[in-house]
């Protein structure tokens, strides 16, 4: 029986219907899980994604990249090959894809994360004969706070600040993350700053129907004192160019996975580094996992090593493949 | 628990020294004296002693996360600690406590004295009952390797904010023998008189190091003498007792037993300032003489003989039982000269000597001999200046002689501890030897962050072979090595050992084929060995 999906040097290929998934090289055809730089790369001849991912990476991909969507759940066949788009939970309008040949089901996750964000539609594990996942963070060291504690200490640091009369720089990616922290917030607490980048990002959200607090971007012409007390929702780049100085001695946070640990947290040197991460945790990769009843397991990218040898103990049939997914890299989220 | 872990978390993790003090300062006002004590304790260095091993604790903590013991350690390999990894894999807690740090640090110490079974059991069941913050330091404290990001200086900063006391004061009361077992807060922080510990030392007086010789003014104002090469060591005879500190505050009385000799010629009341140096036939001898006694809490005879210590005096603190800090370098210097003037030539003492020069370009020449003297280069002390505490600019200079250099190949690199963890930061050198390439040292220090990142980018694309947290990697990136001096070792295969070896620089410059040889480090062993 032939594999339905193969491991290319440009990507995840289906010979049944000859396209690929999230590949790295220019192709014709390319199935898109989600908007993130490593994963929707330029230069493809088409591009198919869900209706919720298409509006930012025509943004990010320009006005002449094309992208057909499909809505989630849909079927559509692809040559000999039967596609469908279901949640990964990752960010607004990301997926895991299924394609099915001769019976025969895997599924590419992308990226995902298994608990609720309150804004990405939520991860559902799909049922197939083989999954291609993520690992990102698949060591037993990584387990996130639960949503309701994070709010909870975002919110007491950023009022803490605010009664301080002190403005409150949190760090996070432009595409998700600054996003899903801006519905975790309670904007009654003060006013609420974008960074140019984030607000974009925004702006094509709200425009596709997704209702975010209010916030507002922060200009050449802002003058930042007019808001005392503020959060400030700034990319990693931006916190650390001059563009940070005009908020004087504020108090800065980062909100990553890696702020589980110790060392990175001090190596960043803020203030607070807030657990948060859109990618699922050690328990979350293990629950995915097994919830999709999967013999055949390829791991693409994150602790590929490890992760492999324990689902192999774990008596999976389980692969490491090469990408060139970077999944969270420390550096920018 | 709670607070102390709060505590921590706000030091830990902010960079702003004043963000810290102030903290720390808060928690002084509002903790229990007990757990004050503790944490003075903690934070000047007075760790509890690991009394489980490190083994143990690891198989305990992966039986308790039901994960294998390779798992773990591929884990600890990315963490880079171990009692974080430790808090970090344990399951999320099914009790809750608020038990304090004084109760834990004892819980600590019974646990110490019971059989592995019950070590085993309580260890379990507090980490079942505290959140990862708190087993973190719970682990910590339990493997004695408890370290935090704040100076004694700031604490003693805190502390004197907290109490309305004078930071001087503070400095000289937290400084001796104690542990929270010997004496209580109200004892060492409220009570009367701060005398009464007779072995106490002063705070030292720590240099700075030069880097512009203009910035001096005249020279009339210097009094220059070589910096040697040893221990810096306060002595104290106080009430027919004498004392030896080292700068780390350490007690070493006992490891130089031959200085006890000083209490037949020097007066009561007295503390010197000083290096303690492996000294024969009126010379020094290096600082590799010295080494076997270091770390040794007694001394065989033989070593006694092979390497007999003095101090070579610099300073005199105190003088019939008077403070005399404040007193000038050149007042306090003619009392030192006074007082060891007449002790025979036996007795193990001397003046440190004034290097005499009347203009910079003969004391640069004067420095350049340093080597040859076994010392490590000069020190400059300005007359008028008070005996200070910590390390102070201005008055007090050193003078270090350049170190030597060698260029050389990294062929490991293993990823650092604490802040460092996730970076490879800790490489191994090689150079020459014919056609093959021969470890001689390793290194950790000198690379900026931006530098650290890079190369932990290349290293993870370029590991041939993984030897647990070692990595082996292609030999290409080339580094100027900086150290102190060299010495023989047979435990190395290179045959040599160097002090303070440290990367000056990184030499894209040059290909790897250039890197010096085993030979040219030998040359250096029979130059400066």
């Amino acid at each position: 029986m032939a594999d339905v999906l193969t491991f290319t040097d440009r990507g995840i290929y289906c010979p049944a219907g000859d396209f690929y998934v999230d590949p790295w090289r220019p192709v014709d055809r390319a199935l898109i899980t989600h908007g993130h730089a490593d994963h929707a790369r330029p230069g493809m001849g088409s591009y198919l994604a869900t209706h919720a991912a298409a509006p930012v990476m025509q943004h990010r991909l320009g006005p002449d990249a094309r992208i057909e969507t499909l809505g989630f759940g849909e079927a559509r066949q692809i040559g000999a090959a039967s596609v469908s788009y279901h949640p990964a939970g990752h960010v607004p309008g990301s997926a895991q894809i299924k394609v099915t040949v001769k019976g025969q089901s895997w599924v590419v996750s992308g990226d995902y994360k298994t608990v609720a964000d309150g804004l990405s539609e939520p991860f559902a594990p799909i049922a197939c004969h083989a999954f291609i996942t993520e690992c990102t963070f698949g060591l037993p060291v990584f387990s996130w706070t639960p949503q309701d504690i994070l709010a909870t200490q975002i919110n007491d640091w950023w009022a803490a600040n605010a009664a301080a009369g002190r403005f409150s720089i949190l760090g996070a990616y432009a595409l998700g993350k600054a996003q899903r922290l801006l519905t975790t917030v309670d904007p009654a607490i003060g006013p609420i700053l974008t960074h140019g980048a984030i607000e974009n990002t925004n702006d094509i959200l709200r425009g596709q129907g997704i209702t975010l607090p209010h916030t507002i971007r922060v200009t050449p012409d802002t003058n930042v004192k007019d808001y005392p007390g503020a959060l400030v929702l700034a990319t990693p780049g931006a916190m650390a160019q001059s563009w940070a100085r005009q908020f004087g001695q504020a108090s800065t946070a980062f909100a990553s996975g890696w702020m589980a640990l110790r060392g990175v947290r001090r190596r960043r040197a803020m203030d607070r580094g807030f657990v948060v991460s859109d990618h699922a945790d050690w328990d979350g990769l293990n629950s995915a996992i097994r919830a999709t009843g999967a013999e055949k397991i390829f791991v693409t990218h994150g602790y590929t090593t490890p992760f492999r040898q324990w689902l192999s103990e774990q008596g999976f049939d389980a692969h490491v493949v090469s990408t060139e997914y970077t999944g969270d890299a420390e550096d920018e989220a | 628990m709670k607070d102390f872990a709060a505590l921590f978390a706000r030091i830990d993790e902010s960079t702003k020294t004043s963000v810290k003090t102030a903290a720390l300062a808060d928690y002084f006002r509002n903790a229990p004296d007990d757990d004050k004590l503790w944490t003075i304790a903690l934070f000047s260095g007075r760790r509890p002693k690991r009394t489980i091993t490190a083994t143990k604790l690891r198989a305990w903590a992966a039986e308790a996360a039901g994960l294998p013991d390779w798992l773990f350690e591929e884990s600890y390999s990315i963490v880079g600690d171990l009692a974080e990894t430790i808090a970090l894999i344990l399951p999320v807690p099914n009790a809750q406590s608020d038990h304090s740090l004084t109760y834990w640090i004892d819980q600590i110490t019974t646990l110490s004295a019971q059989d592995e079974t019950a070590r085993r059991a309580g260890i379990l069941a507090a980490w079942d009952m505290m959140p990862t913050a708190q087993r973190f330091l719970f682990t910590k404290l339990l493997t004695g390797g408890f370290r935090v990001g704040i100076s004694q200086k700031l604490m003693t900063r805190a502390l004197a904010q907290a109490t309305g006391q004078d930071e001087a004061t503070l400095t000289h009361r937290l400084m001796g023998n104690w542990t929270p077992a010997t004496t209580t807060w109200v004892e060492l922080i409220d009570a009367d008189d701060p005398t009464a510990d007779l072995s106490r030392p002063y705070p030292f007086y720590l240099a700075y190091g030069l880097d512009n010789l203009d910035e001096l003014g005249a020279p009339t104002d210097w009094n220059a003498e070589r910096k040697w090469d040893g221990i810096r060591g306060q002595f104290i005879l106080r009430g027919g007792e004498h004392h030896l500190w080292s700068r780390g505050e350490e007690l070493m009385t006992h490891r130089f037993p031959e200085l006890a000799q000083l209490r037949d010629f020097l007066p009561d009341g007295t503390v010197i300032d000083g290096e303690i140096l492996a000294f024969a036939d009126e010379k020094p001898l290096s600082f590799n003489a010295l080494q076997p006694r270091i770390g040794r809490k007694t001394v065989p005879k033989k070593l006694l003989t092979e390497a007999p210590v003095i101090l070579m005096a610099y300073d005199l603190l105190e003088m019939d039982g008077k403070d005399i800090r404040n007193d000038t370098f050149t007042t306090r210097r003619n009392h030192l000269e006074n007082i060891i003037k007449d002790a025979p030539n036996t007795a193990p003492i001397r003046l440190s000597a004034s290097v005499p020069f009347d203009d910079w370009d003969t004391l640069t020449a004067e420095r350049q001999r340093s080597r040859e003297l076994h010392a490590e280069g000069l020190m400059l002390k300005r007359h008028d200046s008070p005996y200070l505490s910590g390390r102070k600019r201005g008055d007090w200079w050193k003078w270090k002689v350049d170190p030597l250099t060698i260029d050389a190949v990294m062929i490991y690199a293993q990823a650092g501890h604490g802040r460092r963890a996730n970076l490879f930061t800790d490489y191994t050198f090689a150079v020459w030897n014919g056609n093959e390439l021969t470890p001689f040292t390793k290194a950790y220090s000198g690379l900026t962050d931006a530098e650290f990142r890079e190369i932990t980018t290349w290293v993870r694309k370029n590991t041939q072979q993984k030897f647990g947290p070692v990595r082996q990697v292609t030999p290409h990136h080339v580094f100027e090595i900086a150290f102190e001096g060299i010495n023989a070792s047979p435990r190395h295969k290179s045959g040599v050992a160097l002090r303070f070896p440290r990367m000056l620089r990184w030499r894209k410059d040059k290909p790897m084929s250039e890197v010096n040889t085993l030979d040219d480090l030998k040359d250096m062993l029979a130059t400066y060995g």
